[in-house]
């Protein structure tokens, strides 16, 4: 498979993933010692991703899907776990070395207004990321930036190089943020909510670049609240709840045949198109629970429709169903 | 008789730095009935939040407005704020756009809601407190939670209150912008739910902005879609969707990703146009793919294309199978 690295491996595994935040104490904690308690952002979280292959990490907020993607990429500092890009082990990789990785992994964030700086003109920051890794002559660099703009289809790029981000659109901007990650021709893009701030007029155009650049061989994790978005342009879709993937599998089949109460209860409260619609939404009581203090068992059974007594001992893991390849729901009645 | 709620040609013009106008909102007329939900869609800036400000009599002194705003047959607009503010929450109510984040973060959520009430001399002290419990349990919070300060609830349950807040003077609309933007897919069906519920028992009429079309779909009875400060069409929500009469309208829901539909999700070429200039013809033609020689030169007027269903477009009887 073309996906595959010669050895047969995804391009970026991720194992297992860790990530806790202390819980400040305040004066009085600490001189009565009181225990240490942490945000459990993530616990443990598995997935991989393919070159040619979009995985969108989908969840509510608060649910550790971004500090997953940051944790990957090495902006936050992982407890456990294992991240592997390209045979490389992330996590142990020396400072030297993981910028010189850097430059194989980008990321675009949410918001176009604030990503971009107002002074610099649209060349100088698609071309930032070439200065600061010394790569090219001024020329080259110039000639890299005007591809990188045609790339994400703002041409002819004589026409943008020049303009600072006020001239723009939030369309526009948010594809100048996008050609500044491609200026260094990486391997995986991390996508974080690349469209919640755009109007509906242009995200297709946005998604429509990500979808392209897929299909020509880069890998992209989009993190996304948007089942609607997910299921349109994800190859594979992972459900997030409380710093766990509870659900994994081909984008189509975790929406047509979902597995986990969560996803279940998630989907039919996404609104649809067509007024004439009706299903029976599934609406959960309150709110995600804190992840100061997770719930024994099941972390989702306190909120779970369906949950019997087990649910409250067993941690499920995430299983296949017979005859399903490749789609896992962690929940022991799946 | 008269309907409850009725708007007529408003039109909103903003005094820009340079001297010239802007004109934001032109022309537009609505009415809404008890137990009624309007949604009023469209891109940013296409003037949603200009008008239901106007209605509210929010608007800043920058900004001039004519029509009217008729309320039970009375015009609010006749004599500016002399002729709103007697109206203002008590009878028509709003909740603003992130309006969880806007409350006082050092005073009582209960004291906060039972503000407007205070103001208009309809309930103090303990009666107001016993209707803010009141208000709170209709909304879904626990009543206990009058005694909270803003940061001990969350996102969602802020919203709530926002939403209590609107109600403490029982209004009869309620204009509500983008109340859901800013939370989780399963916190806005609550809030939508509520929403819903309110009109549907209360009999509250509802005036919904938003982007979002599928929540305008799945909530609302009729639906206005607004473009460069008009609306273009208007009509019961199933027939806006499945008796598409305006490109505009069309090329909207061909933007908008939905979970069971395996169509191409296309986005729509082009920006809106400046409002500061006058515009000739129909302001959406530059990105229409109906768009024809009359389209640059002839305004198209909104008319009637079905039963309550409204549209200004020249071609509206081409829309469907052009797209």
């Amino acid at each position: 498979m073309s996906g595959f690295e010669g050895n047969g491996r995804p391009l970026l595994e991720v194992e297992d993933l860790v990530v806790r935040y202390r819980v400040a104490r305040g004066l009085s904690g600490t001189i009565l010692r009181r225990p240490q308690r942490h945000v459990h952002a993530v616990s443990g979280v598995s997935l991989t991703v393919a070159r040619g292959e979009m995985v969108a990490l989908v969840g509510e907020s608060g649910c550790g899907k971004t500090t997953t993607a940051q944790a990957i990429l090495r902006l936050v500092h992982a407890d456990s776990g294992r991240v592997s890009f390209d045979g490389l082990d992330v996590m142990s990789l020396p400072q030297d070395e993981l910028r010189a990785l850097r430059r194989r992994m980008q990321i675009i964030y949410q918001d176009p207004y604030e990503s971009l700086d107002p002074r610099f003109r649209v060349s100088t920051t698609v071309a930032e990321p070439l200065v600061i890794h010394r790569i090219g002559s001024r020329s080259e660099r110039r000639k890299a930036v005007d591809r990188a703009l045609e790339q994400v289809g703002l041409a002819p790029a004589e026409l943008f190089a020049d303009r600072f981000p006020h001239e723009l659109s939030g369309g526009q901007r948010q594809r100048v943020a996008i050609a500044s990650s491609l200026v260094l021709a990486p391997d995986l893009l991390v996508a974080d909510e690349p469209v919640s701030m755009l109007d509906v007029s242009v995200r297709a155009g946005i998604l429509g670049i990500l979808d392209e650049l897929r299909d020509q061989g880069l890998a992209v994790l989009m993190i996304t609240h948007d089942l609607s978005t997910a299921a349109r342009f994800a190859d594979r879709i992972c459900v997030m709840y409380l710093g766990r993937i509870v659900e994994e599998g081909p984008a189509r089949e975790v929406i047509d045949k979902p597995r986990h109460p969560y996803t279940k209860a998630l989907l039919s409260v996404v609104p649809r198109r067509d007024p004439r619609h009706r299903a029976e939404l599934e609406i959960l009581k309150g709110e995600t629970p804190n992840p100061i203090e997770v719930p024994t068992g099941c972390r989702f059974h306190p909120r779970c429709p369906v949950a019997i007594s087990a649910c409250r001992e067993t941690d499920p893991e995430l299983r296949a169903a017979a005859g399903e390849r490749g789609h896992r729901a962690a929940c022991i009645l799946a | 008789m008269a309907q409850l709620f009725e708007v007529e040609d408003l039109n909103v013009w903003f005094d820009l730095p340079n001297g010239r106008k802007l004109h934001a909102v032109q022309g537009v007329s609505f009415s809404v009935e008890p137990g009624t939900r309007l949604g009023m869609v469209g891109e940013s800036g296409c003037g949603k939040t200009t008008t239901v400000l106007a209605l509210m009599g929010l608007l800043p002194p920058t900004a001039t407005v004519s029509g009217r705003v008729l309320l039970d047959g009375a015009d609010l607009l006749e004599r500016g704020e002399e002729t709103v503010s007697p109206h203002r929450w008590k009878d028509i109510a709003m909740v603003f756009q992130g309006a969880m984040n806007a409350f006082d973060p050092v005073r009582r959520i209960g004291d906060q809601i039972a503000e407007p009430m205070e103001l208009h001399g309809l309930a103090k002290g303990r009666e107001a407190a016993a209707r803010v419990r009141e208000l709170l349990e209709t909304v879904g919070i626990s009543p206990t939670r009058a005694r909270s300060y803003p940061h001990e609830l969350s996102g969602g349950m802020r919203q709530r209150a926002a939403i209590a807040m609107a109600l403490a003077c029982s209004p009869r609309i309620l204009l509500a912008d983008e109340p859901t933007t800013a939370l989780d897919v399963m916190v806005q069906a609550q809030v939508l739910e509520l929403l819903t519920y309110l009109s549907n028992e209360l009999g509250l009429a509802l005036v919904f902005v938003t982007h979002d079309l599928p929540i305008v779909a799945q909530t609302c009875t009729r639906a206005a879609v607004m473009y460069a400060g008009r609306i273009v069409e208007q009509g019961p929500t199933e027939a806006l969707y499945h008796e598409t009469r305006h490109p505009y309208t069309r090329m909207l829901w061909a933007a908008t990703p939905d979970l069971d539909a395996r169509d191409d999700v296309v986005s729509i070429p082009g920006v809106p146009p400046r409002l500061d200039t006058e515009l000739h013809g129909c302001p959406f033609a530059p990105r229409c793919y109906l768009a024809a020689s009359r389209c640059t030169t002839e305004r198209p007027e909104l008319l009637a294309v079905g039963d309550g269903h409204v549209s200004a477009c020249h071609f509206s009887s081409s829309v469907e199978v052009a797209a």
